[in-house]
């Protein structure tokens, strides 16, 4: 079928959401550089940050030949109401089982929405989701290990873990905040649309989550907002920090 | 044609610059050659891990390869046409990582699982009795290993 400039304007907010998400998170994800708790688990956690940087670089070059900007001015040079990722994303670290909860709420999600997008019709994105499938792969198995060997280990770990999946469980409802175009992408055969995608989340995530004994706030109710701009106080610090050595000599050639 | 084939055997002396046993040919990354006359090359490269960082490198060492043997239009192209995959790696290629010490990926038929990577032969004494310490190692491309017959640590070029 013929793109209407709604289609193309889904598709930008669609590919903003994703390369945001990823930014932001790869940046958190990278503060625990030097400071896991175990060698290992900085390693792991370093290396995830640098497939998602990457993976949003790929996703900001496929907008830019959309026609917006190049990505570094993209990346760098938007203040925090300009970003469409999701809110749970932009919450510091905190404590180990917060960082592990949102790793494993989310990766399953970017699995999920990567496997939806091998079948777009839109061919460069296409692309990108069939290779980013293989890699995302050992993030989701990260993550249901580590759910898992912390379910099992102690009282304090078990009870850890169930807080921070109660507290976070209505921000990553929020990963599936609808966006004005869903009927567009649908009809298009772009994208699923977040409401099939949630469905695929839930029926993956809750599964194992009760496998390994935790119990999961089913009714819980979404928490929505950063799709659309609208941001906590944790991500203009997040941006100032990941944005002060190129704003010294934004034209600085690397 | 046959400039087609001049290109890709320059390419066979292009050497990973991350392992430098392996060539970017039998690395697999290499999805297009195209010359449509004797002064000009096209190549086609796709990423090993989106977050590469050896990816621009590899590209600039292309380049100055084929200007070195001559080329004066050149073309280098990053793309996910063709999306990468460790079953891509040639043998010459498997036996090259093994020199460098790494193990080679286990072949896969695209499903993976941790316990594909946990009998990963160790690349010292060649033993199956190792253990999977973990997916993420000191590149996207590496895992940790530990061989519990020869107790040596080693690191392992993980299937994707």
């Amino acid at each position: 079928m013929e793109f209407t400039e709604k289609h193309v304007e889904g598709l930008k907010d669609l590919l903003y959401r994703m390369a945001d998400d990823l930014l932001i998170l790869g940046h958190r994800n990278s503060e625990w550089t030097g400071l896991g708790p175990i060698l290992e688990e900085d390693i792991a956690f370093s290396s995830m940050a640098q497939d998602k940087v990457g993976q949003s670089l790929a996703l900001y070059e496929i907008l830019h030949e959309l026609g917006e900007s190049d990505p570094d001015t993209v990346a760098f040079t938007r203040n925090d109401f300009q970003f469409h990722n999701c809110q749970m994303v932009e919450f510091p670290i905190g404590e180990y089982d917060f960082s592990l909860v949102r790793h494993f709420f989310y990766d399953h999600a970017d699995a999920l929405r990567f496997e939806a997008l091998t079948e777009t019709v839109f061919e460069p994105l296409q692309m990108v989701a069939k290779k980013f499938k293989g890699e995302i792969k050992y993030h989701t198995m990260h993550a249901n290990s580590w759910l898992k060997q912390l379910a099992n280990g102690s009282e304090e770990s078990k009870i850890r873990m169930q807080q921070s999946i109660n507290e976070l469980f209505p921000h990553a409802l929020g990963m599936f905040e609808p966006s004005n175009f869903e009927q567009e992408l649908m009809e298009s055969g772009l994208f699923i649309g977040e409401a099939a995608l949630q469905q695929r989340w839930l029926d993956t995530v809750v599964p194992l989550l009760e496998s390994y004994g935790y119990t999961v706030p089913t009714d819980a109710a979404p928490l929505f907002g950063g799709r659309k701009g609208v941001h906590t106080e944790y991500l203009q610090p997040l941006l100032d920090e990941m944005t002060e050595v190129f704003r010294i000599d934004p034209s600085a050639e690397w | 044609m046959e400039t087609s084939a001049r290109i890709k055997s320059i390419l066979e002396t292009v050497m990973d610059p991350e392992i430098p046993t392996i060539s970017l040919v039998d690395l697999g990354i290499v999805t297009k050659i195209e010359s449509r006359a004797s002064q000009h090359a096209y190549v086609q490269l796709t990423p090993t891990f989106s977050g590469c960082p050896a990816l621009r490198v590899m590209e600039d060492l292309v380049r100055t390869a084929l200007t070195d043997a001559g080329f004066q239009e050149i073309e280098v192209e990053t793309s996910f046409e063709t999306q990468w995959n460790t079953n891509l790696i040639t043998e010459k290629g498997r036996a090259a990582l093994l020199k460098h010490g790494l193990a080679p990926p286990v072949k896969h038929e695209g499903y993976i699982e941790l316990d594909v990577l946990s009998d990963t032969p160790c690349p010292l004494c060649g033993s199956r009795n190792t253990t999977l310490q973990s997916p993420f190692g000191p590149t996207l491309c590496r895992s940790l290993h530990y061989c519990n017959n020869c107790r040596n640590g080693f690191e392992g070029f993980k299937p994707i």
